[in-house]
């Protein structure tokens, strides 16, 4: 890979949940301008009291190793994992999709939603709330499709990820 | 074994003493007044008190760095922690160990903009190591412990403890040191052997090696700038050292190139520019020492061994990057080098030498001497020339006066140069001084400063007359910000905007408000008497020195431009302006 080229990088962190860490990731990559795209944080073990933090963010090869090195070297820090080149991993993550629309589109946004597995989680009579998991590149697409139909408010959970097979954190 | 039972003020004060704590430099305020009672009620722990809350912390790195144990700062709540905040960032950027202890509001308190109220955990978040906020008496007495752990593992740095006033009156149970474990903080020391193998048989194939070493080396301890010296004499190389890393090898030793970076030596910048091998050990390449990163040391393999993973390949991508404790590592070198009877090619290593004396040959950092106005880098001079028989130590404040210091005190020692040489805080010299004479209340301290430094924190004039600190103060007194003036003149057009010291205080008059003694000195043939009255006096000194104000701090390699572009002091006799944009963009 080209020292110059950027690319797209999912990390997991194991952190103590305590306060203050999330804060101290976040601070990191503000105060060195490094990208976040996305991040998700979560209790994974509660009676270790760790959370997972799963950051997608991208850079050049040397900014990449300069961002896992930062993160492991926080305190409250256990373990870092770059999911990218550790191997083959799954990437999840879930959108609810707001449509408002009558008549016609009404009709299409809830095809289009079937082609997709969304489930309507909310429904009125002039509205839809669409549930929708997969991939960030799977929810891309179906909100770029309801975007004619009515599209009127997303919320993303930012992206889940973890190694395919046997290979652990 | 039983846990005992104190109040949270108690737990601190015996954790500070279980930790081998001597001296705790401070400034009391409503949210510490427990701990300040608790102090009073005891005499194991000496507490030092400054004028203000900056003062405090550099004074503790002043200790550590002349030590090499922790140094602690105790420090009230709101404006007592925002104070604290520079020497905080001070003592990161240096990676000097500190432990400083804030007050805070109580904790049914905290987030109502009580009076004295700073979200200090929050501020102080990216300009320490690590912080913590006490908000559960049982963690008190681990945090305490895991702090001194945290500043003075690794890569050292400062720490912050928050502590609410009802965690410090209520009750708490003790926990001694050993009981403690850290669970996630536990940083790798030793290097990875097979690395250490490739990069020594690097270096044994090197026609024009150098070693160019900072601040870890010290951070590492006596014994590693043992091993260095060692390690250095038995390859035979020549070494350069950083701002931070003098004193980790003997200035006056031959295969010594003298200080790296801006404002190094032309030989030592000219061997970096053409090296073939690079080992950098203990240092980060910062933008002092490499200039322009794109013509930075073009055909040079390089080692890095650093205790610090985030510091390998940061700046500089390089050829094999070492993480581990720098005297680990050097003995595990030494011991290789040995064991596969490695030698660097003698005729190479010749006529490499031979290269260098003919960059030596120019005697960069030589100064027209005057009979007329005292030149700033004869003052350093004569200073090292009469303290040499001294067990002396060195603090500086930024600027011109820094670099003039660096380049002609010779430092034989580690732990006897302190300054302020990642952040570059003025006002760093005077405090730093205070910690470091309180650790060695023997030795002789001279702080050199400016006319414009030492009124940052001129304030602490007080504590050393309190404590009868016989600290020798040397103005080199241009009346200018030198450095400033400098800039200004070469990439400014001459426009002295807002530099020139219009007023300045009498400082014998000052001197002798505050308590002690105050010397002036304007003409070359009075100054070997008045350093001599300078050193003789039982007390603190200030030695205001008159020096020429036009004088640069030359060599210097001009920002944006790569080492062999140096500029020296005989070749820019009227002080010509760089023509370069992109150099005045640059800090």
């Amino acid at each position: 890979m080209k020292e110059t080229e950027i690319s797209k990088h999912t990390i997991s962190v194991l952190v103590d949940n305590e306060s203050g860490v999330l804060a101290r990731v976040i601070g990191l990559f503000s105060g060195r301008g490094y990208n976040i795209e996305s991040l998700t944080v979560a209790e994974v073990d509660a009676n270790a009291h760790q959370s997972r933090i799963t950051v997608v963010t991208s850079g050049t090869p040397m900014v990449i190793e300069q961002i896992k090195a930062q993160l492991s070297r926080l305190v409250p820090v256990h373990k870092v994992s770059d999911l990218t080149l550790a191997g083959p991993s799954v990437e999840r993550e879930l959108a609810l999709v707001k449509v408002i629309a009558s008549g016609e589109k009404r009709v299409e946004s809830l095809r289009i939603a079937d082609i997709f597995k969304a489930r309507a989680v909310d429904a009125t009579n002039d509205s839809f709330v669409y549930e929708i998991i997969g991939s960030p590149e799977k929810i891309d697409a179906f909100i770029k499709l309801m975007e004619p139909l009515g599209l009127s408010e997303i919320s993303r959970t930012g992206v889940a990820a973890i190694s395919r097979g046997t290979l652990t954190m | 074994m039983a846990e005992r039972i104190l109040s949270g003020s108690e737990v601190v004060l015996q954790a500070l003493a279980d930790q081998g704590v001597e001296v705790v430099f401070g400034y009391p305020g409503g949210a510490v007044l427990p701990l300040y009672d608790e102090i009073f009620k005891q005499n194991r722990i000496r507490h030092v008190l400054v004028r203000h809350e900056q003062a405090a912390v550099h004074a503790a790195e002043g200790y550590a760095r002349s030590t090499g144990k922790v140094g602690v700062v105790l420090v009230t709540s709101g404006p007592g922690a925002t104070n604290a905040v520079t020497g905080l960032t001070d003592a990161l950027m240096d990676s000097i160990p500190v432990v400083c202890l804030t007050g805070q509001v109580p904790t049914h308190l905290i987030g109502n903009d009580a009076f004295q109220e700073a979200d200090t955990t929050g501020i102080t978040r990216p300009c320490t190591k690590h912080n913590y906020l006490v908000k559960n008496p049982d963690k008190l007495a681990r945090t305490m412990h895991e702090a001194f752990h945290v500043a003075s593992s690794g890569r050292p740095g400062p720490v912050v403890i928050d502590l609410p006033k009802d965690i410090l009156v209520g009750k708490a149970p003790y926990l001694e040191p050993g009981q403690v474990q850290h669970r996630t903080y536990n940083p790798v020391v030793k290097g990875e052997r097979s690395q250490i193998e490739e990069a020594m048989e690097m270096l044994a194939s090197a026609k024009k090696p150098i070693l160019y070493c900072g601040g870890g080396v010290i951070n590492s301890g006596t014994q590693a700038c043992k091993l260095l010296t060692e390690f250095t004499r038995m390859i035979g190389a020549p070494i350069t050292l950083t701002l931070m890393g003098l004193g980790a090898y003997p200035a006056s030793d031959k295969q010594y190139l003298g200080m790296v970076g801006m404002h190094g030596t032309y030989e030592s910048n000219m061997s970096m520019h053409d090296c073939d091998v690079m080992v950098a050990i203990g240092a980060r390449f910062d933008d002092r020492v490499t200039g322009n990163l794109d013509f930075f040391a073009p055909n040079s393999q390089k080692i890095q061994i650093d205790i610090d993973q985030s510091s390998i390949n940061k700046n500089v991508p390089v050829d094999i990057g070492i993480v581990g404790d720098v005297g680990h590592v050097l003995e595990d070198m030494i011991k290789i080098w040995k064991a596969k009877q490695y030698k660097i090619e003698a005729n190479a290593l010749d006529s490499w030498w031979k290269e260098i004396e003919g960059w030596r040959s120019k005697r960069c950092l030589s100064y027209k001497q005057s009979k007329d106005v005292i030149k700033p880098q004869h003052v350093i001079r004569s200073i090292h020339a009469a303290t040499r028989d001294r067990k002396t130590y060195i603090t500086t404040d930024v600027g011109q006066h820094q670099m003039w210091a660096a380049q002609h005190f010779g430092f034989e020692h580690p732990y006897e140069w302190m300054t302020s040489g990642g952040l570059g805080t003025m006002g760093y010299g005077m405090p730093a001084a205070l910690g470091v004479q309180v650790a060695h209340p023997d030795a002789t301290v001279v702080c050199f400063t400016g006319d414009a430094s030492i009124m940052m924190n001129i304030q602490e004039c007080a504590t050393m007359t309190q404590y009868r600190l016989p600290i020798k103060t040397v103005i080199l007194n241009n009346r200018y910000m030198g450095m400033v003036r400098q800039w200004q003149q070469l990439l400014h057009g001459s426009r002295y905007s807002e530099s020139y010291s219009e007023t300045l205080p009498d400082f014998v008059k000052l001197s002798e408000a505050f308590g002690f003694t105050g010397l002036t000195c304007d003409k070359p043939a009075d100054l070997d008497d008045a350093i001599k009255k300078m050193l003789e006096i039982d007390g603190p000194v200030i030695l205001d020195v008159a020096v020429d104000d036009k004088e640069n701090c030359y060599p210097m390699i001009p920002s944006g431009k790569p080492h062999n572009e140096m500029l020296l002091a005989q070749d820019t006799s009227g002080d010509e302006a760089i023509d370069s944009d992109e150099g005045m963009v640059l800090v």
